[in-house]
């Protein structure tokens, strides 16, 4: 492999010591691990804590205005080869911080972006939130979710199997990350395009391709 | 350059007494403010069209045109913005035509789709044809003004035959029309295509954005055959609170920021101040600010500002008025034209234009033959019909 791959990692917890950001970055770093194992370059692991630009989101929200934080973490996901997307469960299903993040990105923004997602709760009875909530939303996104993602409830810091779980999951986000594209190439899905942040400006048609469109 | 202010007419409680401006008194307080304008030697006064509370601004801006027309002599009007989606075409081209021989000549327009959803349906629109729309009802406004007996068929409004606008424009010179987008390229696209001039609100957006914007309807003006890149017709929007020392005008302006619509309850004063061109402070960092727009946007033909919305009272908007009037409009008049190179031309005005069409040097759309724009067309005509002979055979 010759670039050095890159994984955006999105936490909506709130607390200085979340267990959404622990859970968020053990599956980034279990990805980054399995890439290692299989003889890649050790990827980027690019942390997002949405906490640290909440007031920002929520400006961007209000006024349309992106302010450069919010900007710089939209970047750091859409630039990405791999995604990490967790939430704590908040009332059956992902926190509004989470959602008002995404709300942010155009829409096709993420399109083919390779996606964990994870969630933490309270109580093991909420684990589907990851199949009624999260996926929807990337769906919505259209980015690649995985059919792996990662719950953990609170009595889970406790199980072993957790940390089982997390490590299949990174291994299937390495796989993604592994040799490019090739896995996907191999199924029917379309190649992911680059990940450039799109200039609107590259893509506007000539006038008279406007005038034309009218016509009748 | 052209310097004045715009109104888009909110009917907003004053935050600091709790008082809200009747619609009888808002309007009054926009023809009191055009007319406050025209005493204080600006160039411009801009009105915005809305059709939804709480503004009271006109649904048809001739009407207020024509209200100002008399009772001033000199200032330029204009629109900011005049909503080319949802308004019939054929009535912008006889309402502002009619404005234009009441005010002698004095009457502008600016163009832009509209932001407020529900206007499109209200109007039997469909916003997801914003772009469309505009394209169209612009094709249609521009023969209007240009042609009589117009036979015409579109996607979005009945057909015409052999139809007349009425009256025609005042010495077969139509209003100069300036497009406005915040956003969408598609609109300096257009306005490069017919070389008219392109308005940018600069008020909402970081200056990345203006200034991309800028850039590519110069770049595209150029292409279209109408002059160099900085030959092209650009405004700007501003936004500014002013009092002696900055810290009074933080100080007076902070709650009708904070309360303001559209970014109320948002971000803070400061850092608004930093992301937008909002400036709040005393003239001199006005004057400072506003000659910084040139570093972006280059040497530009009109400023507009904003002064009288987020439940100002008049008279505060009055002295706002008198501070740009006699200390910042005299020194930004001075500065610009001094930085503005020679061949670069001052904004076009009734007389500017009746001298260009009188010459025969009316903008052709889509370029005349020696564009790039024409060449490219000539090329791409050949390279078809190059395939199309490659096929017979």
């Amino acid at each position: 492999m010759t670039d050095r791959r890159s994984i955006a990692v999105v936490t909506a917890g709130l607390s200085e010591d979340a267990s959404t950001t622990r859970l968020a970055r053990a599956v980034g770093q279990a990805a980054s691990d399995a890439v290692v194992r299989g003889g890649g370059q050790e990827p980027e692991v690019r942390l997002v804590t949405l906490r640290d630009i909440a007031h920002g989101i929520t400006d961007a929200m209000l006024t349309g205005m992106v302010p450069e934080p919010v900007q710089a973490a939209m970047d750091a996901v859409l630039t990405a080869d791999a995604l990490v997307a967790a939430t704590p469960t908040y009332k059956a299903s992902y926190s509004g911080l989470f959602k008002e993040f995404f709300d942010l990105f155009d829409e096709g923004a993420l399109e083919n972006l390779p996606t964990v997602v994870a969630a933490t709760g309270g109580s093991p009875r909420h684990s589907l939130v990851l199949d009624t909530a999260l996926r929807p939303l990337m769906s919505y996104l259209k980015a690649l979710t995985l059919p792996i993602g990662v719950y953990a409830a609170t009595e889970d810091w406790a199980d072993a199997s957790l940390q089982s779980r997390i490590e299949r999951a990174g291994a299937a986000l390495a796989g993604m990350l592994d040799a490019g594209n090739r896995g996907l190439a191999a199924s029917s899905a379309p190649a992911r395009p680059a990940r450039e942040v799109r200039d609107e400006f590259a893509t506007v048609p000539d006038f008279a391709d406007l005038l034309a469109s009218v016509q009748r | 350059m052209q310097l004045g202010i715009f109104t888009i007419g909110d009917v907003t409680t004053d935050p600091t007494t709790g008082k809200t401006p009747t619609e009888h008194e808002r309007i009054k307080a926009t023809v009191a403010m055009a007319k406050k304008a025209e005493e204080l030697g600006m160039d411009v006064f801009a009105t915005g069209q809305h059709h939804n509370p709480p503004f009271a601004a006109p649904a048809n801006p001739p009407v207020l045109m024509g209200a100002v027309a008399a009772q001033t002599e000199n200032i330029q009007l204009s629109t900011a913005t005049t909503l080319i989606t949802t308004t019939d075409p054929v009535r912008i081209a006889e309402d502002y035509a009619y404005a234009q021989h009441l005010a002698d000549g004095r009457v502008d327009l600016t163009l832009g789709r509209g932001n407020t959803g529900p206007v499109y349906p209200w109007f039997g629109k469909d916003i997801r044809q914003g772009i469309p729309l505009a394209v169209e009802n612009y094709q249609l406004l521009h023969k209007l003004w240009r042609e009589e007996n117009v036979n015409f068929s579109g996607r979005f409004r009945t057909p015409l035959q052999g139809f007349t606008a009425t009256p025609r424009p005042m010495d077969d010179v139509p209003p100069f029309v300036w497009h406005g987008s915040i956003r969408s390229p598609e609109i300096p696209e257009q306005a490069a295509f017919y070389g008219d001039g392109f308005f940018h609100n600069n008020i909402f957006w970081n200056k990345e954005h203006t200034e991309r914007m800028v850039a590519f309807y110069r770049q595209r003006y150029e292409y279209y055959g109408h002059g160099s890149a900085d030959q092209a017709i650009v405004g700007l929007g501003g936004q500014v609170f002013m009092a002696k020392n900055s810290q009074d005008a933080v100080r007076q302006f902070r709650p009708y920021f904070d309360n303001a619509p559209v970014y109320g309850h948002g971000p803070s004063l400061e850092s608004f101040m930093e992301q937008t061109p909002l400036t709040v402070g005393s003239p001199q960092q006005v004057i400072e600010r506003t000659l910084s727009f040139r570093d972006y946007a280059g040497d530009y033909q009109r400023q507009l500002f904003l002064v009288d919305h987020a439940g100002l009272p008049l008279k505060t908007v009055l002295e706002q008025m008198d501070m740009l009037g006699e200390e910042v409009f005299p020194v930004l008049r001075k500065e610009f034209d001094a930085l503005r190179p020679a061949h670069v031309p001052q904004a076009p005005t009734h007389e500017s234009l009746v001298a260009r069409h009188l010459a025969g040097k009316d903008p052709i759309p889509g370029g005349g033959p020696d564009s790039q724009a024409a060449k490219d067309r000539a090329a791409k005509a050949e390279a078809a019909e190059a395939a199309q002979q490659d096929s017979k055979k």
